[in-house]
């Protein structure tokens, strides 16, 4: 659309640490608008806490983040609400809650706004089911009554509740079976592409990497690298090298043998 | 973002009525939209729905749409003259539905609720075969442990011996104190009219020693240390803990539950005897306030009128009560299954349960007492 702001995301030299412990040391990033951005990183390099700080769950020791042209840090508790339900967050293991059916738990943002009535919650909750991909009788059931695939379409679909413009992944594919996973990265693409998100994915999956990310960020020495497969490739930084050249890069059909 | 709700109207085109809709068909203004549709004529008159004038659109806005053009239905409204940008979205809206409500479960009668009586009173007895059946599997793992006593498990007991006995210690102490002060007050107020407030010494010996101080350190214990044990195992059982137990050929029985029933069974005595002191020593404050007579005269005259009988009574219970309340507590800790919730609803029914069965095991006491005239 015209006149908007190109950038979804812009992280200024984010610092994070805890203790001792520093995580993130002047990092920058960008997320342009309509792309699936990859980020990756070995274990315990903040992968999450990136993810958490920029939705708004851990403060940063310093650095500005602007989501949507708007900074995090500045707004007051309403605008910030008003802020999150413009994006939605897909958790690692779905987070969904366990005392509420699949459909209460779609529900539960667009109950949170008080002013749509039971009916059309019922329906839209119905549309967001299907729209992932699961038959329309699993809204009635638990969470404990699905399987761990579902539970992350069911997880997707709260994500998608309130129609969000961002959607942030963390580690979608995780503990699915390779179809599943391959099936989820490609309902991911679509919906992306038919709604018109931009996403940000952590992920381990190589495979998800090399099918439906854009770009890709790679999280080394407390900073981002960001390019794309190809231009990763070819960095010299020796992380980055085993990651994309290593044993199950060949697997995936990144590097060649 | 456009921030303009979006309209539909019902227009006379050349070719007859045809829908218009425009503006920003989003989720941010839904509500406004939905009671927009709403009040659109009932009878399906217009040829189309020319859809030129959209801004923005998403799925819940899309939903609304076709929902009011009846999609799916045999009287449908063809959309026409959407935004390119916007043809995605739609398709993908438009393929999902148009049923997207499961039907309603059928409505209950009166019959479902005569089952439903007849489900809980047997989900109740079965629950009190199982107790006895876990009752029966503890005896016979004590029975193994007490034959190779190597097998004994003794660093979980101490640190459960400090949980429930020792950090018990002020809470038990405080509440007895606070019986006996009350017992003694009122005793003495009613006991006056009849010029007997000698006898509160008698009163509040015999109620604090037999029933008062195991009684309320067992409803202490099961409320703190009961529930403690379920949320303890119940959370072990949610992340697998206890499974991963069994497959190492070790029995959750002997690892969990008998080091928790044996520090109860040694520590709920001991609070016993702690409140026994601390009640009588709160009447003996009180007596002492309210009636003419010292400190020491209370502790002359108790030793008079309550023998040694009347501890040993209240003594003799803890024990089994203790046994009540860890087996209890383990027991639903053991029946948690996969999520969080259901580790708070079992945790709540251990308490429940731990302080019914000392009840009514307190009365069965009594009844067995008094027929053996003690």
């Amino acid at each position: 659309m015209p006149g908007r702001d190109p950038n979804v995301i812009e992280i200024r030299s984010l610092v994070n640490r805890f203790g001792q412990q520093v995580l993130h040391d002047g990092l920058d990033l960008d997320v342009r608008r309509g792309e699936v951005l990859g980020v990756v990183g070995g274990s315990g390099s903040g992968k999450s806490v990136l993810l958490r700080t920029i939705i708004g769950l851990n403060r940063p020791a310093e650095g500005d983040i602007r989501v949507l042209g708007q900074s995090t840090r500045e707004l007051d508790d309403e605008a910030l609400r008003r802020l999150q339900a413009r994006w939605g967050v897909l958790f690692q293991n779905g987070a969904l809650f366990s005392s509420l059916t699949v459909a209460e738990n779609i529900q539960a943002p667009m109950r949170e706004r008080g002013d749509i009535s039971a009916e059309l919650m019922d329906e839209l909750a119905g549309l967001k089911v299907k729209l992932v991909g699961l038959p329309i009788d699993a809204m009635v059931k638990y969470p404990s009554q699905l399987s761990g695939g579902m539970r992350k379409r069911v997880g997707l679909a709260r994500a998608l509740a309130l129609d969000p413009e961002v959607l942030f992944l963390d580690e979608p594919t995780a503990g699915l079976d390779p179809i599943g996973a391959a099936d989820f990265d490609q309902l991911i693409r679509s919906l992306q592409q038919s709604l018109g998100l931009t996403v940000v994915m952590i992920t381990h999956d190589l495979d998800s990497l090399v099918t439906i990310c854009d770009r890709i960020a790679v999280l080394v020495d407390r900073k981002i690298k960001v390019g794309t497969l190809d231009e990763l490739m070819r960095d010299p930084h020796p992380w980055i090298q085993s990651y994309f050249h290593g044993p199950r890069a060949r697997a995936a059909g990144i590097a060649a043998d | 973002m456009t921030d303009q709700p979006g309209w539909i109207k019902l227009a006379q085109g050349p070719d007859g009525a045809v829908l218009q809709a425009g503006g920003a068909w989003t989720v941010q203004h839904v509500a406004d939209l939905d009671r927009q549709v709403a009040s659109l004529p009932r009878e399906r008159a217009a040829q189309a729905l020319d859809l030129a004038e959209i801004e923005a659109i998403d799925t819940a806005g899309a939903w609304l749409l076709a929902r009011a053009t009846g999609q799916g239905e045999r009287r449908e409204v063809p959309w026409r003259n959407l935004p390119a940008e916007f043809q995605p979205l739609a398709q993908r809206v438009l393929t999902a539905g148009p049923k997207v409500v499961p039907d309603r479960p059928r409505a209950r009668t009166l019959i479902d609720w005569v089952a439903d009586i007849g489900e809980g009173v047997a989900a109740v007895l079965n629950d009190a075969l199982n107790l006895i059946a876990f009752f029966g599997e503890f005896v016979l793992a004590a029975g193994r442990v007490i034959l190779k006593p190597r097998r004994f498990r003794w660093t979980p007991l101490l640190v459960h011996i400090e949980q429930t006995g020792i950090n018990a210690l002020p809470i038990v102490g405080l509440i007895s104190f606070l019986v006996g002060v009350v017992l003694a007050y009122q005793g003495a107020e009613q006991l006056r009219q009849f010029n007997a407030e000698f006898l509160t010494v008698n009163m509040v010996g015999i109620s604090v020693l037999r029933e008062m101080g195991i009684l309320l350190t067992a409803i202490v214990v099961a409320g703190r240390s009961g529930s403690a044990f379920t949320a303890q195992i119940g959370t072990m059982q949610v992340s697998e803990e206890v499974d991963a137990l069994r497959t190492m050929g070790l029995d959750p029985m002997e690892v969990l539950v008998l080091p928790r029933v044996t520090a109860l069974v040694i520590t709920l005595p001991i609070l016993t005897f702690f409140a026994d002191i601390m009640g009588l020593l709160g009447g003996g404050v009180m007596y002492s306030v309210l009636v003419d007579q010292t400190f020491g005269q209370y502790v002359g005259r108790l030793n008079d009128v309550v023998g040694a009988k009347e501890f040993w009574v209240g003594m003799a219970k803890a024990p089994v009560f203790a046994i009540l309340i860890a087996l209890v507590g383990c027991f639903e800790g053991l029946r948690v299954t996969g999520s969080a919730e259901s580790v708070g609803k079992l945790t709540t029914r251990a308490v429940v349960e731990g302080i019914f069965l000392v009840i009514i095991f307190d009365a069965l006491f009594s009844i067995m007492f008094s027929m053996l005239r003690i």
